[in-house]
């Protein structure tokens, strides 16, 4: 019988991660930008679960929530902000953000 | 005893605050005039009575200490003051000729501009001469003396609006700053090569007990002896740092009077005297200072002889009689030094006052004629000897004096001098003839003087001279008090030849001042040897000298008044280069000042512009450069700044994991 270790869950957290690494970094539209960042949020918060689970510790699984309560206030914030941003530049493409340069 | 001491400075420093500070509410001239007067008799009158208490006291010397000043290390020092007759002598001397001048001073300046000023600093100077002459060490001493420079200072360039007097007083003030480098380093190796010898002071008496620990003639007593000596030739005008002096005629004539002829150009001849037992440790340093002296003496008193401005031929006189004082310090002739010393101040002074005297009355007459001519020019002189008799009769009193004539008070002291530098056991027969030479030299442009200023026809522009009359009384009996001790004043100290040949008269001078020098003298063997035959010789021979200049000037400026012209216009070469004072400023100002200024703009245009501002904009310059360089990765995008945030986190994740 195949058996789920830790290790398991760890590798789908880091794909995860990873995964939301690399759309924030190559995905032009902020909300989807927006998304990838939820996406590595969550990541890390399934190897909180995981080892809180795995070493039957309650810190980890606390831990979350608070993760999950500041993810839903930027959920909440960035999205008011790219309504802002879309109403003043009719796009939400992050090329288009650029004004704090040289 | 003497514990009121420090009051004969504090009069005058409360004078000078009080004109200083409200002077300028007070307006009245009287009034001002009158409490820089007062402060200054008052201190001669305790001066006095100090003195006469030192007569008739046993013990000679007296230190107070009013408080302790600092003490550092191994140094103590107070504010210290003595009394001896040495002090006596310069206290009667800066505090008597001082009130006479201060009262002068009064009508002289009288409708100047900041005539309260004026006499807060003439106080100030009294209270700083008097704090050089009553110190009891070397640093109150240096109080007084760098206080002295200040005030030298201020009241040559009292007409600062005028360029020629603002640089005048800056070139005294430079140029005593050199000497009192001197002084200062002479101070340190001697505090220190004593603290050598267990014995850490700089109070005088000390110096005095102990100055023989240094060794006769070793080199560092040498070399102590010769920076206190530059020092001396700063404040006392001496070759090489006599230039000042006769610059320094810019400042008001009462000015010249009490500080460029009767008291503070003595100080350095009264350091040296107060330093005795210290400089007759070093014959070489001795030596050269009677040869500076008899050279200063002959060499100023040729540039007398060409000068037309009436107070710069007397500014060449006192450089020429401060050389003989020098000269009697060097050859150990100490007494007769501060005796000259004395009757110059009273001679001297009462010819300045008279100059001033006759400036005063040119000046006048050319303000009502509405004339720009220079007053002080004796080419527009002549024939002043009626329109002036006080004034005249004075002045030619004091020049009887100072040419050396028998009976009055020069001729006593000078030939105390000249005598002593011939006989002397440290003297020299060319030191002598150095002496005479000056002498004749002095006798002839002094005369000179008189006779270009008071005889002959009157040579004043048309309109001006019924102008000119005599000054009013507060001028004149400063004048009158000066001409008297120019006359008597040399009586106190007859010397022994002439004292034994009219009935054992004793020197009282010399007797006075006996406990101050006779020990130094007895101890290395200094004095005078001669027989009196040879004493009356040399007399005979200086007072021959002196009656041929007066001759000559006789000749050339009453009996035959185109002599001069033909003088000129036969040796021209020789004639220019006297005129222009042998040329010494200009080498000065080749050889130092010019030398300078150029180091000066270097280390300005050079090294400060260039490298100071350079390393300092350098620095400010690199940092915009880089600055302009990083400011590119500020992109704007989002996306850059989170690939550089990733890029880090793998890198130090590497780090971590493959190290």
């Amino acid at each position: 019988m195949f058996t789920v270790t830790v290790h398991h869950y760890l590798v789908v957290s880091a794909i995860l991660f990873s995964l939301g690494t690399i759309g924030v970094l190559t995905r032009r539209n902020a909300i989807v930008v927006f998304m990838c960042i939820e996406l590595m949020l969550n990541g890390v918060n399934l190897s909180f679960i995981a080892l809180s689970h795995f070493l039957g510790n309650m810190d980890g699984q606390v831990f979350v929530f608070f993760v999950m309560t500041v993810a839903a206030a930027e959920a909440a914030v960035g999205l008011a902000l790219m309504i802002a941003f879309f109403k003043h530049k009719e796009s939400i493409d992050v090329e288009d953000f650029n004004l704090l340069k040289w | 005893m003497y514990d009121k001491l420090w009051l004969i400075p504090f009069f005058p420093l409360l004078g000078c605050l009080i004109n200083g500070l409200l002077g300028k509410k007070i307006k009245n001239e009287k009034i001002i005039g009158g409490i820089g007067t007062l402060a200054m008799v008052s201190s001669f009158v305790l001066s006095c009575k100090y003195f006469f208490q030192l007569l008739g006291d046993t013990v000679k010397t007296h230190e107070v200490v009013v408080a302790s000043w600092m003490t550092v290390g191994q140094l103590q020092v107070d504010w210290g003051f003595m009394f001896d007759p040495l002090t006596a002598v310069m206290l009667l001397v800066v505090t008597g000729v001082g009130s006479l001048i201060h009262l002068y001073s009064i009508g002289y300046m009288h409708g100047e501009e900041g005539f309260y000023r004026y006499f807060a600093y003439l106080n100030l100077f009294a209270f700083s001469m008097l704090m050089l002459v009553t110190g009891s060490n070397a640093l109150v001493m240096f109080v007084g003396w760098e206080g002295v420079g200040l005030c030298s200072y201020l009241l040559i360039g009292y007409y600062f609006h005028k360029k020629s007097a603002s640089d005048a007083a800056k070139k005294a003030f430079v140029v005593n700053r050199v000497g009192d480098f001197g002084f200062l380093i002479g101070l340190f190796v001697l505090y220190w090569t004593l603290g050598s010898h267990g014995v850490w002071t700089v109070n005088f008496l000390e110096i005095g007990k102990n100055a023989h620990l240094l060794g006769m003639g070793s080199t560092v007593v040498t070399l102590v002896t010769l920076c206190f000596f530059l020092g001396a030739t700063g404040k006392s005008a001496q070759i090489p740092l006599y230039t000042w002096l006769p610059d320094a005629m810019e400042g008001p004539t009462p000015v010249s009077a009490l500080i460029h002829a009767a008291t503070m150009v003595t100080a350095g001849v009264y350091m040296i005297g107060r330093m005795n037992p210290l400089f007759a440790l070093s014959p070489d340093t001795m030596m050269v200072i009677a040869v500076v002296g008899g050279v200063t003496a002959l060499f100023s008193a040729s540039i007398g002889l060409a000068q037309n401005d009436i107070k710069r031929v007397l500014a060449y006189s006192t450089v020429s009689q401060l050389g003989y004082m020098f000269l009697a310090m060097g050859v150990g002739a100490f007494t007769a030094g501060i005796f000259h010393l004395m009757t110059h101040a009273f001679f001297k002074a009462c010819l300045f006052l008279g100059s001033g005297s006759v400036i005063h009355a040119m000046h006048h007459a050319y303000h009502h004629a509405h004339l720009h001519d220079d007053p002080q020019d004796m080419r527009n002189m002549g024939g002043l000897r009626k329109k002036m008799p006080i004034t005249f009769l004075t002045f030619l009193v004091s020049t009887i004096a100072i040419a050396g004539i028998p009976g009055f008070s020069g001729f006593f002291s000078k030939d105390e001098i000249l005598w002593w530098s011939f006989a002397s056991t440290r003297g020299h027969v060319a030191l002598w003839v150095l002496g005479a030479c000056a002498a004749g030299m002095t006798a002839f442009y002094m005369f000179r003087l008189v006779f270009m200023t008071f005889f002959g026809e009157q040579r004043t522009h048309a309109k001006a001279k019924d102008h000119v009359h005599e000054s009013p009384l507060v001028i004149t009996i400063p004048l009158m008090v000066l001409g008297l001790l120019a006359v008597v004043g040399g009586y106190i100290g007859i010397p022994h030849v002439i004292g034994n040949l009219v009935g054992h008269i004793p020197n009282y001078f010399g007797d006075f001042l006996a406990p101050v020098f006779a020990p130094t003298q007895e101890l290395y063997h200094i004095s005078a040897h001669g027989t009196a035959a040879a004493e009356f010789g040399l007399m005979g021979v200086s007072v021959g000298i002196a009656l041929c200049g007066i001759f000559l000037a006789y000749i050339m400026y009453i009996k035959n008044p185109a002599l001069p012209g033909k003088f000129v216009a036969s040796f021209t070469g020789l004639w220019r280069a006297v005129f222009n004072k042998w040329y010494v400023d200009e080498l000065y100002d080749a050889l130092v000042v010019n030398p300078t200024k150029k180091i000066g703009t270097f280390c300005w245009k050079g090294f400060d512009v260039r490298v100071v501002d350079g390393v300092v904009n350098g620095i400010g310059k690199l940092i915009n450069v880089f600055s302009n360089a990083l400011r590119y990765t500020q992109t704007g995008f989002a996306h850059n700044y989170a690939m550089t945030m990733a890029l880090g986190v793998v890198a130090i994740l590497a780090f971590y994991v493959f190290r």
